[in-house]
């Protein structure tokens, strides 16, 4: 076993003649929170979308656990238990009610009997704030609720690593506050996140680590404080000053 | 005999007969409609089954929904009337025996109706958002349990309105397996009229009968549309004051 959960090097993806990613490497430790920022149109959720077999990589390797998650042999369904990802569109099942939605995965993938599956479920739900809307359909929720049913379906799975694909940006103003809160939660939980977001606040705050993607390569890799106050790449500084003062 | 006494002669001699026609004309429609919807189901999930990696597979794949796809075309393209009868004799023609007529009919109407159904299926596939794809994928599961337990539940209630039409279109369409001898209602009035020799009597008892069917299932389908929407109330359970508070809300989408 490798000390190391993710091992990523010289990950290539190209959409057709586009080269989207053009090289990346990166290691992550078990409970590390590693903060993606960029401009929009780098790579970031072609990125993660890699990371969970949702595009498939072009050229170079993704080690989990040391293991090639693109080799022949290797069984993606049970890697992506335990790797989850959340959407900035939530992507919830629409015709299940907010338990199901935790449920099924873990009935179909993992065959777990429907107590079982209930008892997890409602574990999770409780501990995103969601308990007492399991009966409600998606179309009931607000982005926020959606959102934390979301974290909640792939924390349901068990899941060692969560992906989150900008899991604000959909969001109303209102309620970005709480869904950083229940991942503010799970960092501190010890469980090891990748996470594309625009909120610098959080990125700062939270994470163990900040990686800059600038046109499919990672521009900059360090930690928070260095990359928020002296940040050594020019593109770093120059995208922070942009957003940031946006921001202001 | 006056137009009205002409049709309670026929009621009252032939109705046993016209209904018997009622039945296999029911027969025909609900199992064709099913068979066809359960045909179209599955080619809809074939057909959106994502590349695999073995190449031997994707191989197999592109055969299959070659195959598919001259199935759509063939069984839209020709008339009913014209399978029919390539379909009884064919079969005769090839294994010298003849197949019972109600089989063949029934044969015959799901896999026309399978044709296009696979269609509006996968019109209904599409129209779902490939979030809810990736949302079941990303936890791990197959094509198929996403597509039993996610998708196709959604599919059926927005293409309900659909299948409703085919249903009725089958009720009537069905009238044209009278050429090979199927007993659906049309082959019975046929019957009845040289009989009687009351050929427009017959008729216009024969389209009462028809429209009393195909209302009767619109208007059935209207309804299991409505269970199918669901309910738009839900239970919270517990508020901030009270946990063992039980609030009843109603919402709209
Ligand atoms: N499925 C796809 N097909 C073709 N091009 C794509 C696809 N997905 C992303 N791209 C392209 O890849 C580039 C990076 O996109 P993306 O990873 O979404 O960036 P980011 O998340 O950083 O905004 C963009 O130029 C985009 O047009
Ligand atoms: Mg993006």
């Amino acid at each position: 076993m490798s000390e190391y959960v993710f091992e990523i090097k010289g990950l290539v993806k190209n959409f057709g003649k586009n080269e989207v990613l053009k090289g990346i490497d990166l290691s992550v430790k078990q409970g590390e929170v590693v903060s993606i920022i960029g401009a929009s149109g780098s790579g970031k959720s072609t990125f993660l979308r890699c990371l969970n077999l949702l595009e498939q990589p072009t050229g170079g390797n993704i080690l989990y656990h040391g293991e090639c998650i693109t080799d022949k042999s290797f069984n993606i369904r049970s890697y992506r238990t335990k790797v989850g990802m959340v959407f900035q569109q939530f992507n919830l099942f629409n015709n299940m009610t907010v338990l199901k939605n935790c449920m099924i995965g873990q009935q179909t993938v993992l065959k777990r009997s429907k107590e079982e599956a209930k008892a997890n479920a409602l574990k999770y739900l409780e501990k995103v704030g969601m308990a007492q809307f399991i009966d409600a359909k998606p179309r009931q929720l607000s982005g926020g609720q959606k959102q934390r049913v979301a974290i909640a379906r792939s924390l349901a799975m068990d899941c060692e690593v969560i992906l989150f694909d900008e899991p604000t940006s959909a969001l109303d103003p209102e309620m970005v506050g709480e869904v950083l809160l229940v991942m503010k939660d799970l960092a501190e939980s010890g469980l090891t996140m990748l996470v594309v977001t625009h909120e610098m606040q959080f990125a700062k705050d939270v994470s163990s680590r900040v990686i800059f993607m600038d046109n499919g390569v990672i521009a900059e890799d360090d930690k928070p404080e260095v990359i928020f106050d002296s940040p050594s790449n020019p593109r770093t500084r120059e995208f922070l000053y942009r957003i940031l003062n946006k921001d202001i | 005999m006056s137009f009205f006494e002409k049709i309670a002669y026929i009621w009252q001699k032939y109705s046993a007969t016209l209904f018997s026609g009622v039945g296999t004309t029911i027969l025909l429609a609900l199992v064709g409609t099913l068979m066809g919807l359960l045909i179209g189901i599955l080619i809809g999930i074939v057909r959106t089954l994502p590349p695999s990696k073995n190449k031997f597979v994707n191989g197999l794949m592109k055969v299959v929904n070659f195959i598919l796809a001259i199935y759509i075309e063939v069984f839209r393209g020709t008339p009913m009337m014209v399978q029919a009868m390539v379909i009884f004799y064919g079969y005769a023609k090839l294994t010298g025996i003849m197949l019972p007529v109600i089989a063949s009919g029934l044969v015959i109407v799901s896999i026309n109706t399978g044709a296009y159904m696979a269609e509006i299926v996968r019109g209904g596939i599409i129209s779902i958002d490939k979030g809810q794809f990736e949302g079941a994928q990303s936890i791990g599961m197959s094509h198929w349990q996403l597509m039993f337990h996610v998708i196709i539940p959604q599919v059926l209630r927005n293409i309900l309105p659909s299948v409703s039409n085919e249903f009725v279109i089958n009720i009537k369409d069905t009238s044209v397996l009278n050429v090979i001898y199927v007993t659906e209602l049309f082959f019975m009035a046929k019957l009845t009229a040289s009989d009687t020799n009351m050929v427009l009597e017959t008729y216009v008892i024969v389209s009462v009968m028809y429209l009393a069917m195909t209302f009767t299932v619109t208007r059935l389908l209207r309804l299991v549309e409505r269970l199918l929407e669901g309910k738009n109330n839900y239970t919270i359970h517990g508020s901030q004051s009270d946990p063992r508070a039980e609030i009843k809300v109603t919402k709209e989408a």
